[in-house]
């Protein structure tokens, strides 16, 4: 066959082989992932899903370093075991402002994406200090230093800042209050009305327990909000999509 | 490069590729290779047109089976729930307190319960409900908020000190840290030790038993035996919540303890409520 024989002209020159082969992959690329960015059926509003507050973020970034994503995802999928153990699927739109998301692929632990408020803070203390005194199978290691490491929240409005670069839609007003917010959240005596009406639904608490504002703060009042924001008593997503 | 030529040895053409002499002979793929390699492709095509696949201008094509995973496991947890639809109903109306006469219905709680139990309950109290430091041991007979299967059903639904249900069981103890001395703390400890039958110092509980008797009895009772409409322990039994030590004893009466349980009514559905109430009353303490 003729038009066999021109692939030979192809398969003769590397250059035209990279060539080419890489105008097939850019094809099938743009078709798998360009449609994502426009077709309705991917993109599902869901209210009450809002950025995280400047303590939530901080807690998220100590997620990132501490590599809790290795061993716990956050994606409940759509099956029933899942949903009768961890809660409702998660929705795409849950994670729109994760830079970059924590699904994970790899359950050591259990999936996270509706932590929030199933446990008290002082279980997360408890647990973050030494996992087997409250689940004696667990093999998670300890984080008792997040308690002992002190953050005054100093760059956190940049923190925000970096996060609106890159599309959350973080106002002026945010980022000129994050150091503010970050402080008042681990605070319950403080004023906390303003928070709450830039970041609705936020857990006011001295999540650690001691005075001041650890890393351990943080990340426990980020878990505590994981998977809240969406009321599913109001809220029914299309069965369609 | 070569022209091809027929390979004397075989009769098979050769590539042209040639290295050194040595030439490639052109075998062509196995039959069976290649109509596998037909069939995937074929199977392909099918695929797309059976199932969600193609993005077209606002949506995917669906497929001719309308596949969905979302209904898909809305039809399950449907079925799941149908299959045991009476039990459930008759257990989220039942009145727990008769639970036992009907022994269908209780085996399902119990065995429903445990399952409850081990995915929602276990992480504090254990998954053999044993409790921990802090977190309440389910299998004895001693019951901060009572031990009832309806009061443990309350607890369950809203939960101890929460700030998400409004109903949630509150009591809090003050930081006597802060209201009484050093020193009182040292006798209050001491009368403590006293009254659970523990090794202690007769001089500084005789002082002690005062202050008990002004900052301590208005809770736990003159005599110590606690009181469930605040959650406040029993302190002459050898059960401690958060231990029973002298040191232990410093802390808890200098910092006080903020123990919060979860509102699982917001959580778990009314039966469900009632299967783990059901489970953890007949643990062995229920009342």
């Amino acid at each position: 066959m003729a038009f066999l024989k021109k692939h030979q002209v192809l398969e003769r020159s590397p250059t035209l082989l990279l060539v080419f082969s890489f105008l097939v992959v850019t094809v099938g690329g743009i078709v798998e992932i360009a449609p994502l960015f426009y077709l309705e059926n991917t993109i599902e509003e869901v209210e009450g899903v809002r950025p995280y507050s400047p303590l939530e973020l901080t807690g998220r970034d100590i997620y990132v370093r501490e590599g809790c994503y290795v061993c716990h995802s956050q994606m409940i999928r759509p099956m029933r075991d899942e949903v009768e153990r961890y809660g409702h699927y998660s929705l795409a739109a849950e994670s729109m402002y994760d830079h970059p998301h924590q699904w994970g692929s790899k359950r050591t632990g259990p999936d996270l994406a509706r932590v929030g408020g199933r446990y008290s803070d002082a279980w997360h203390v408890d647990h973050m200090n030494d996992p087997q005194s409250v689940v004696p199978e667990s093999i998670m290691p300890k984080y008792a230093f997040l308690g002992r490491t002190p953050i005054n929240g100093e760059y956190v409005a940049d923190l925000l800042a970096t996060h609106r670069i890159v599309g959350v839609p973080y106002t002026d007003e945010m980022i000129e209050q994050a150091r503010a917010d970050f402080l008042v959240q681990a605070d319950p005596d403080g004023d906390w009305d303003a928070l709450l009406e830039r970041y609705p639904g936020a857990v006011v608490s001295n999540f650690d327990g001691q005075p001041g504002v650890t890393e351990m703060d943080a990340l426990i009042a980020y878990l505590q909000m994981l998977g809240t924001l969406v009321d599913f008593s109001t809220f029914t997503p299309d069965a369609s999509r | 490069m070569s022209e091809t030529e027929i390979d004397e040895e075989t009769g098979i053409d050769t590539t042209g590729h040639e290295w050194d002499g040595i030439k490639e002979l052109n075998n062509p793929l196995p039959r069976w290779w290649l109509w596998c390699f037909y069939l995937t492709i074929i199977w392909g095509i099918g695929y797309t047109i059976a199932y969600p696949a193609w993005p077209l201008l606002s949506s995917a094509t669906t497929g001719v089976l309308g596949y969905s995973t979302r209904a898909e496991v809305a039809a399950e947890i449907a079925e799941y729930e149908a299959r045991n639809a009476e039990l459930r109903t008759a257990l989220a109306n039942a009145d727990l307190t008769t639970l036992p006469e009907n022994p269908d219905l209780n085996r399902f709680a119990v065995a429903g319960g445990a399952a409850v139990f081990r995915s929602h309950c276990s992480q504090c109290h254990g998954s053999g409900a044993a409790g921990a430091k802090g977190y309440p041991n389910l299998l004895d007979d001693d019951w901060l908020w009572g031990g009832d299967i309806d009061t443990i059903a309350y607890t369950i639904n809203h939960g101890i000190r929460n700030e998400t249900d409004p109903d949630a069981h509150w009591s809090q103890m003050p930081a006597f840290g802060e209201i009484l001395e050093r020193g009182e703390i040292d006798q209050t400890v001491a009368f403590v030790q006293k009254l659970s039958g523990q090794e202690h110092d007769a001089t500084l509980a005789e002082a002690g038993a005062v202050i008990f008797e002004e900052q301590c009895s208005a809770c736990h009772g003159e005599a110590g035996l606690g009181d469930r409409e605040q959650g406040a322990p029993n302190l002459t039994d050898a059960i401690w919540l958060y231990g029973g030590d002298a040191d232990a004893l410093h802390e808890t009466i200098t910092y006080s303890r903020f123990g919060v349980m979860p509102a699982w009514g917001q959580r778990l559905s009314p039966s469900d409520v009632n299967a783990v109430a059901a489970y953890v009353h007949q643990l062995g303490g229920g009342e």
